[in-house]
């Protein structure tokens, strides 16, 4: 029989999340505090916009890049909310973030590149890396540091080799952020290395107490980066499957190349959708974070009563604190957790090897669930600790 | 820090002063006086349950009418508002613009009981010239809240 996978892709793991999932989805009542999407539904004029496009009969392939007007609406949102300038001719619509990360990672890579990752991170990073053909090297990231990236950092990290490395911030699972002056610092080794960054901005529009700010608006650093971002997180639109990417037009052109022949076009119901997202969403939006902000103190606040240390995240939706007195692996922890107390949480090995000792919560879910999950997670420190 | 406080007591009358005090990072003590002198300028009304009463067994009947009046001289409207928003059966007064006055939402056990309500007590008062009577049939929303909605959570389990 011939071989059916390719040595590469029989080489890269499974995903730790999916691993997870398997054991989780066999078993009953969970309260689950695992998932990395938001708990909103989609708001319902986003959703009418949808549903009128398609009675409307809009149900034909759009051009390859995206709709002119979807453009035209991400250049204004990018300058309204980051001080970005960016033309239609920079932007490409594809099918969720992911595909962003993707293609630029195989319209840019050559065999031999090196790719710097700060983890723990989101876990398609490093996959999607050994895919397109490069070598991921690990930064890892210190809770000490709030799990910020460094200059310094990149210094011990890069080699002649280096092309591209990873800015997650607002990061998923840590919910760490960077404020522009720790981006100011770190720019100035990106360009003294020669370096394009992808940033990974998809939670931008959930950053609390500051504003996001996004390194492409720094001095000399537009040309360089690569800016990845969508509506699943700021819009509560997971299923729609649409993100964006922004950054050199001729890089743009080559991603588009590869979206045009892997993927044709994103859907045009969801991009009608994102139209009227980007119109008329900013209310949602800030009603949403307000929802999440006052979670996420309530599950900082019930992390730091088990006694567990627990950094406060000011991006996304996560909370990840530290299991590490406990004596037992962040796999371990959330397996016992699940099978004692039913409550699904996610190990931070999921997100590499560098999340050893520290499990995600995820805070997109309703303050009784919350607080439900947290007096159970209690009820098992408790037990963990006395045992010892 | 008021609005925010409103904000959250309008979403859950039932959330605790403590959750209150950690969401907005206020000392408990703040949060509690705060709400105490609220209730006190009559910024909080009262703390109340959203019933979908359909859903039990009790009968209740509920009736929007629209009422013309005339105004008195020197008190306007408000005399005759409060003439009827002091009877038990009607749940809210309020003053209109357009084609009536005075909307007043009744609620009764039958619909005799609102339809002799209207006849005897509201019609009859001196001020009032008409009355126009709807009845509730079906409530999809109120108080900003989707009656019906049985949302299950259809995300998966874990995620990335």
């Amino acid at each position: 029989m011939m071989n059916l996978v390719n040595d590469t892709v029989k080489a890269i793991p499974p995903s730790g999340i999916r691993k997870f999932f398997d054991i989780a989805a066999e078993m009953e009542n969970i309260i689950s505090l695992g998932v990395g999407e938001p708990d909103f539904d989609t708001p319902w004029h986003i959703r009418e916009e949808g549903i009128y496009s398609l009675e409307k009969g809009k149900t034909f392939y759009t051009s390859n890049a995206g709709m002119l007007e979807l453009r035209e609406e991400i250049c204004k949102y990018l300058n309204r909310k980051f001080d970005l300038s960016y033309e239609v001719n920079e932007v490409l619509v594809t099918v969720g973030g992911s595909e962003g990360i993707d293609l630029t990672l195989r319209a840019m890579i050559e065999p031999g590149d090196e790719v710097l990752i700060p983890e723990p991170c989101f876990v398609s990073y490093k996959p999607c890396t050994i895919l397109a053909g490069a070598k991921p090297i690990t930064i890892p990231l210190k809770e000490e540091n709030e799990f910020k990236l460094t200059a310094e950092e990149i210094e011990a990290y890069v080699t002649d080799k280096t092309k591209i490395i990873f800015l997650p911030f607002p990061n998923n699972p840590t919910g760490a952020t960077m404020t522009k002056e720790e981006l100011e610092k770190i720019a100035e080794v990106i360009i003294k290395h020669d370096l394009f960054v992808i940033s990974d901005e998809i939670y931008a529009e959930l950053t609390y107490e500051k504003k996001h700010c996004s390194i492409a608006s720094l001095p000399g650093m537009k040309e360089r980066t690569l800016i990845i971002n969508g509506f699943s997180k700021a819009y509560s639109m997971t299923g729609w499957r649409m993100g964006f990417a922004v950054g050199p037009e001729e890089l743009i052109g080559a991603m588009t190349k590869i979206h045009q022949y892997a993927i044709m076009c994103t859907p045009t119901t969801s991009q009608y959708a994102a139209i009227e997202a980007l119109r008329n969403g900013d209310v949602d939006v800030e009603e949403m974070k307000k929802a999440y902000n006052g979670r996420r103190r309530v599950v900082v606040n019930g992390f730091r009563e088990m006694g567990l240390s627990c950094f406060e995240p000011l991006g996304a939706f996560y909370v990840f604190p530290s299991i590490q007195e406990l004596n037992m692996t962040s796999e371990e922890f959330c397996t016992k957790l699940l099978y004692d107390q039913g409550v699904a949480v996610v190990p931070g090995t999921a997100f590499g090897d560098c999340g050893e000792g520290f499990i995600r919560v995820s805070y997109a879910y309703s303050i009784e669930q919350l607080k439900i999950a947290l007096e159970r997670i209690t009820v098992f420190v408790k037990k963990i600790k006395e045992e010892k | 820090m008021r609005q925010k406080i409103l904000e959250l007591l309008e979403q859950n009358s039932k959330i605790t002063v403590d959750d209150i005090a950690i969401m907005l990072e206020c000392p408990r003590d703040e949060i509690q006086k705060e709400i105490k002198e609220m209730e006190k300028e009559k910024i909080i009304c009262g703390y109340h349950t959203l019933i979908n009463w359909d859903k039990t067994d009790k009968e209740v009947v509920t009736a929007l009418i629209e009422v013309r009046v005339t105004p008195q001289r020197g008190q306007g409207f408000d005399k005759i508002a409060e003439r009827i928003y002091r009877f038990r059966e009607v749940k809210a007064v309020y003053l209109m613009s357009g084609g009536f006055d005075l909307t007043v939402i009744i609620e009764g056990k039958t619909m005799k009981e609102v339809a002799l309500f209207v006849a005897e007590k509201l019609s009859t008062l001196d001020s009032v010239i008409s009355t126009g009577t709807h009845f509730v049939l079906k409530k999809y929303k109120d108080y900003g809240m989707i009656l019906e909605e049985d949302k299950k959570d259809e995300r998966m389990v874990v995620s990335p």
